[in-house]
């Protein structure tokens, strides 16, 4: 059996594994399969020579210059500008530098001044560069179904504002995401003063104020990890999801890089029904069954206080529960308990007395003003709209931003009570299920092409500033409001500035464009803290046994606002590695029990409502436990996101709008075919990953290279490799990856790759020149989980190079294994003959080279491949050069971290480092020279220029090495 | 039994071999000449523009200097194109009502590009950086000719790859002190090979060969 694996198959080895790879083309799709005759071959090897011969003689097609009219200031073409902003997600502002070539937004980074970016940035807010240039976005105002415009929208709303002066807006709701933006904020309460009895609702699906419910406010909750030596997460996702993900990551990494052999680590306990990017990093992780974390963690708050035994818990967890509770009591002050925004007030409560009680309020979490004055809004509010609405209360109804026809909780009827609504206008980026039922519906401006404004969790101030003028019709949120004014016809930007030049003392112009520069205001008074007082906590009742549901957001397209948006469709999830479809996500023994396997079809009977799922098992879920994720089922919404998956929401009432106990399941016998990457590119049994528990590590730091030495460099018949000035190298610390996919989606965005569809990631053809394989060690429920990315090594000894025949891959004197696309002729066999399997080939013309509105968002300084060709990553050539250029030019050699690779400057974690390793004081020549350095499968000598630290884990040793 | 072949037959058997190798020949010769010439290439063919720019006006007569125009040629991959704005700062005041020039006036009422046609023309999958050429010394002639010397402008190099390889391989034989770099009638030393590689010398510069240097 082999140590680590991949997936249940690979663990127990079964035919339809053993086959996958030993197939030496596994990426061959059936059409190749078919036997085909020696006359057919001729015919078509004859005519491809014929074509391909002909393929020369074309002369090139006349190209045109179009130089500007007036060329703007500090326009300089071929050369590229960064321009700070923000991204809105949740009402919470994530700062970022957006790349613009001539005018258009091609990539997007982290803004290192903004506390929450720290210099990179998620998933989200990567892939939201595709979702500026979606051709599907709505491009033009819709009244009932028909074009109108923008002009019309004003006029109508000029009649509803008469008419809601006389009732003193009695019948005038707004519904909204939630809100930080301070100039929104404002407009919000001039309209308030405007029309007294109007209300403003929030709602967003993904958090319904559970928070809130538990404090008896509002409030945010701010983690400082970095002080943090003890981490028990209560289905906490910290890591990779929630506005301060990033910073956290950080902070939780920087407590885990173990530079020198005597260096000590943080330890993280997670508490989860199915595995997420967090519980992959945990030292101990216990899978349970959501609705047994109220009573696990109120017992962990009496176990914690002194109190009595615990009790009320599932077996096994009474063990690990004392082993933690014992392990928070050495901590004091130095230890964090975080609950999931998702658990119950309960649970908020009881995290909240642990914290108290250990003394970490105000060192390692603090509690301060909310930023987004309406909150999260709740499931209460959301309802007494809806009676209203049902009623016949509401006579009109904005609508800013959210879907909530499609993600309102089931048993409101949202829609039902939207047909109600004398005047309804939607604001959004998508014509969708809410546009649908809407009377008014009116194109959104993406962010990056928006005046506005937003805070960060933490009270971090920034402008949003527009990288482009709106590319279709759309209109921000503040013009939206400013139509039932007196003065509809103001911009976004004039509204901006009328609110910040009261609110900026001294000089204005100065600091504005000081603010603009930097992406954050300067001087704004943070939140205050506040205190919150110990709520009571509600006894947890011991729940049944039984088979629970538990709804949580979709690790890519969250609530589905991304479901069109391709780059993150295909994204494959941290843990299930599955791209394009959500299923049941449940426990092998569950899933053994149900007699059921992956890609059965089940029937769901939830609360009265059933649906059809297939299903996914997943090594380290909880038993009797079905995950199901939101976003996906989307009826209207653009190309991509309809037809894929199943609606969850469909499920959702707003009495459990998490889930609970009460499922059934029944087999259909059918089968759906689900596109998971996760046995794609196996490199089987070979210690890949290499890992030890930090005793062992203080004891032998350098286990990696103990548990396989690398071949002495004399052996080989090759030339030795003749380094000069640059010898670029790449070093990745498993140790700080937690596996977010960030990367991933920066590697996309910055390399041009295009994504293949469901039906060609089904024969391992996805693309991406950048993947993390995920691991898993150890038995099947309680597995271990290890992340570990995985690209080009750049090997000194390529066993690619030596297989092309037509010399369309070869090695340049700075150590890049390069990839020459003009040169290739798609014989594969160097993707054949890479023991890493990072090679990719275009079996077909997978780039969209028809869609106009994608001409824009590319990166100008890579090629877009056609078919026929293999690509690889290049270690960000183009950025090399550039700078090399630079360095150059002023007769110098390029500075150490004067340019990062995408993938390195996105990561949260730093996990990945890339310069040159011919600097003994370079940032990469300094890890690699760490104790924990090895690379993978250099038992082959190929002499990877990348190479990764291993993974060392900080167990309890109350609990020895056993997971719980 | 009759013979099926008269003996005549040898003799078109061996004559057809040969005309077939020779077609062969001729036809892989014929491809590569029409791909080596002008008319695939373009060199010597001076290219039609929108408005009638002659560079031999400007430079030659005029005296302007590349980098008036041709803006960021020192600093960045492109060397830049004039804006309409450039154009108009002069011909506001001179030829101000030359219909030869009406292209351009309306460019600038109309706030409307003027859509040049591009005279050299790198396929996509190349990337040539014009300012660190400049940089280490090679003239704006080695590439593009005697432009001042041009009424509408023609390429004088295939730009094949071939052809910049010459230079990469050999760059000593090209170079010329940074001073002359924009200056159109230079004439390199007689003692170009000397000159040639204390230049190389003392402008750092490296032979790149490798494919990445250019394709990526």
């Amino acid at each position: 059996m082999p140590r680590f694996w991949k997936s249940v198959d690979h663990l127990e080895g079964t035919p339809a594994f053993e086959r996958f790879v030993e197939d030496e083309f596994p990426s061959r799709s059936e059409e190749w399969l078919k036997p085909v005759n020696r006359r057919e071959v001729l015919r078509l090897m004859s005519a491809s020579f014929a074509l391909a011969g002909l393929t020369a003689c074309t002369r090139q097609p006349t190209e045109t210059i179009v130089p500007y009219v007036r060329q703007p200031e500090q326009f300089t073409p071929g050369k590229s500008l960064f321009f700070a902003t923000a991204m809105p997600m949740s009402g919470y502002a994530k700062g970022v530098l957006v790349e613009s070539h001539l005018g258009r937004p091609t990539k997007i980074e982290g803004n290192p001044q903004h506390p929450m970016s720290m210099g990179a940035t998620d998933v989200f807010a990567q892939a939201s560069l595709l979702g500026l240039y979606d051709p599907d976005r709505s491009h033009t105002v819709i009244y009932n179904g028909q074009i109108s415009a923008w002009v019309k929208f004003l006029s109508a709303m000029a009649l509803i504002r008469e008419q809601h002066i006389a009732d003193r807006g009695r019948g005038l709701r707004i519904l909204s995401e939630p809100v930080s933006s301070p100039a929104l904020i404002w407009q919000l309460s001039e309209l308030q003063k405007q029309f007294p009895e109007m209300r403003w609702n929030v709602y967003d699906p993904t958090e319904l104020g559970e928070r809130a419910t538990a404090f008896g406010q509002p409030v945010e909750v701010l983690y400082d990890l970095s002080k943090a030596d003890v981490i028990v997460s209560l289905d906490a996702d910290f890591l990779a999801s929630g506005p301060a993900s990033v910073r956290h990551a950080r902070e939780f990494t920087d407590r885990r890089r173990l530079a020198s052999a005597s260096d000590g680590m943080n330890r993280l306990y997670v508490v989860e029904p199915s595995p997420s990017s967090t519980g992959g990093c945990a030292d101990h992780r216990i899978a349970m069954r959501a609705v047994d974390i109220p009573g696990f963690a109120s017992a962990l708050s009496q176990a914690v206080s002194g109190g009595g035994a615990p009790s009320n818990l599932p077996a096994g967890a009474d063990r690990a529960l004392s082993a933690i509770a014992r392990d928070l009591q050495a901590h004091r002050g130095r230890s964090l308990v975080i609950a999931g925004h998702h658990m119950p007030a309960s649970v908020q409560a009881a995290a909240h007395a642990i914290n108290v009680a250990l003394g970490n309020v105000g060192q390692t979490v603090s509690y301060t003003q909310p930023v987004r004055p309406g909150g999260s809004g709740t499931i209460e509010s959301l309802w007494s709209l809806v009676n209203e609405m049902k009623a016949g209360n509401v006579q009109t109804l904005l609508i800013l931003g959210g879907n909530p026809v499609f993600d309102a909780p089931s048993d409101m009827g949202f829609r039902d009570a939207l047909k109600n609504i004398k005047n309804s206008a939607r604001l959004g980026l998508y014509q969708d299920e809410t546009s649908e039922y809407s009377h008014w519906h009116v194109p959104a401006a993406h962010y990056l092409e928006s005046w506005s404004d937003a805070r960060a969790v933490d009270g971090t101030t920034s402008l949003i500033q527009p990288l482009i003028e709106p590319l279709y019709d759309g209109h921000t949120a503040h013009e939206f409001l400013a139509s039932l004014t007196d003065r509809p016809d103001r911009s976004s930007y004039d509204i901006l500035r009328e609110y910040w030049e009261t609110r900026i003392t001294g000089d204005f112009e100065a600091q504005w464009r000081t603010a603009l520069h930097d992406g954050v205001v300067a001087n704004q008074v943070k939140p205050s803290t506040v205190t919150v007082t110990p709520p009571q906590i509600p006894a947890a009742n011991r729940p049944e046994s039984g088979l629970e549901l538990v709804f949580r957001p979709d690790p890519s397209i969250w609530d589905g606002r991304f479901a069109n948006n391709a780059w993150l469709q295909e994204l494959p999830r941290p843990l299930t590695k599955l791209t394009w479809d959500n299923a049941a996500l449940m426990s092998p023994r569950t899933a053994q029990r149900l007699g059921l396997k992956n890609d059965d079809v089940v029937e769901l009977h939830y609360r009265e409502r059933s649906i059809a799922a297939p299903v996914w098992v997943v090594p380290g879920h909880a038993d009797d436990s079905v995950l199901v994720h939101f976003g996906y089922g989307r009826r209207k919404g653009g190309q991509i996101a309809t037809g894929t998956g199943f609606d969850a929401y469909a499920f959702r009432t707003s009495d459990q709008p998490w889930g609970g106990l009460g499922l059934e399941i029944k087999k259909t016998g059918r089968r759906y075919a689900l596109a998971s990457t996760q046995d794609h590119h196996s490199m089987e049994g070979r210690p890949i990953v290499r890992t030890a528990a930090i005793e062992e590590f203080h004891k032998d730091p350098q286990f990696a290279i103990h548990e396989e030495p690398p071949p002495p460099p004399a052996l080989t018949l090759y030339p030795e490799f003749q380094r000069t000035t640059y010898a670029w190298g790449m070093a990745i610390d498993h140790n700080a990856c937690v596996g977010c996919n960030a990367c991933v989606v920066a590697c996309q965005a910055e390399n041009n790759i295009p994504v293949v569809g469901k039906k060609e990631v089904l024969n391992a053809r996805e693309m991406h020149w950048i993947r993390i394989d995920r691991y898993f060690e150890g038995n099947v429920s309680q597995p271990r989980i290890y992340y570990q990315p995985m690209l080009c090594q750049h090997c000194e000894k390529a066993p690619c190079e030596v297989v092309c025949p037509v010399a369309a891959t070869v090695h340049s004197d700075e150590g890049l294994n390069e990839m020459v696309y003009n040169r290739c002729v798609g014989t594969r066999y160097c993707s054949n003959n890479c023991p890493y399997k990072v090679r990719r080939f275009n079996f077909f013309l997978y780039s969209d080279w028809y869609s106009k509105s994608l001409y824009g968002m590319r990166n100008p300084d890579v090629t877009v491949r056609s078919r026929g060709v293999m690509e690889k990553c290049t270690y960000c050539v183009q950025r090399i050069q550039e700078v090399k250029i630079e360095a150059d030019k002023e007769g110098r050699l390029a500075n150490d971290g004067e340019f990062q690779t995408a993938c390195e400057q996105v990561c949260p974690g730093k996990a990945i480092v890339f310069g040159n390793i011919n600097d003994p004081n370079s940032r990469v020549s300094k890890i690699k020279a760490q104790p924990r350095n090895y690379g993978v499968l250099a038992d082959l000598n190929t002499r990877p220029r990348t190479t990764y630290l291993a993974r060392v884990t900080n167990p309890n040793p109350e609990l020895g090495g056993e997971q719980s | 039994m009759a013979q099926l072949f008269h003996p005549r037959s040898n003799t078109i058997a061996r004559a057809s071999i040969a005309l077939a190798v020779l077609l062969l020949v001729g036809l892989v010769w014929g491809v590569t000449e029409i791909n080596l010439s002008s008319y695939m290439t373009r060199v010597e063919m001076p290219r039609d523009q929108p408005v009638p720019f002659s560079h031999k006006h400007h430079v030659s007569g005029l005296g302007l200097d590349c980098r008036y125009c041709h803006t960021s040629v020192e600093t960045s991959a492109f060397a830049g194109m004039p804006p309409t704005e450039t154009c108009i700062t002069c011909h506001s005041q001179i030829w101000s009502d030359s219909p030869m020039l009406e292209p351009v006036r309306a460019s600038f009422r109309e706030n409307q590009s003027i859509h040049w046609t591009r005279v050299h023309d790198l396929p996509g999958f190349v990337y040539f950086n014009h300012s660190i050429h400049i940089n280490k010394g090679i003239g704006c002639q080695t590439c593009h000719g005697r432009v001042d010397l041009m009424p509408l402008v023609w390429k004088v190099n295939s730009l094949h790859m071939g052809w910049c390889l010459d230079c990469h391989r050999n760059p000593e034989r090209f170079i010329r002190p940074k001073s002359a770099v924009f200056q159109m009638d230079y004439q390199p030393p007689p003692d170009q090979e000397s000159l040639g590689k204390k230049l190389v010398a003392e402008y750092k510069v490296r032979k790149l060969e490798d494919c990445y240097t250019c394709h990526r």
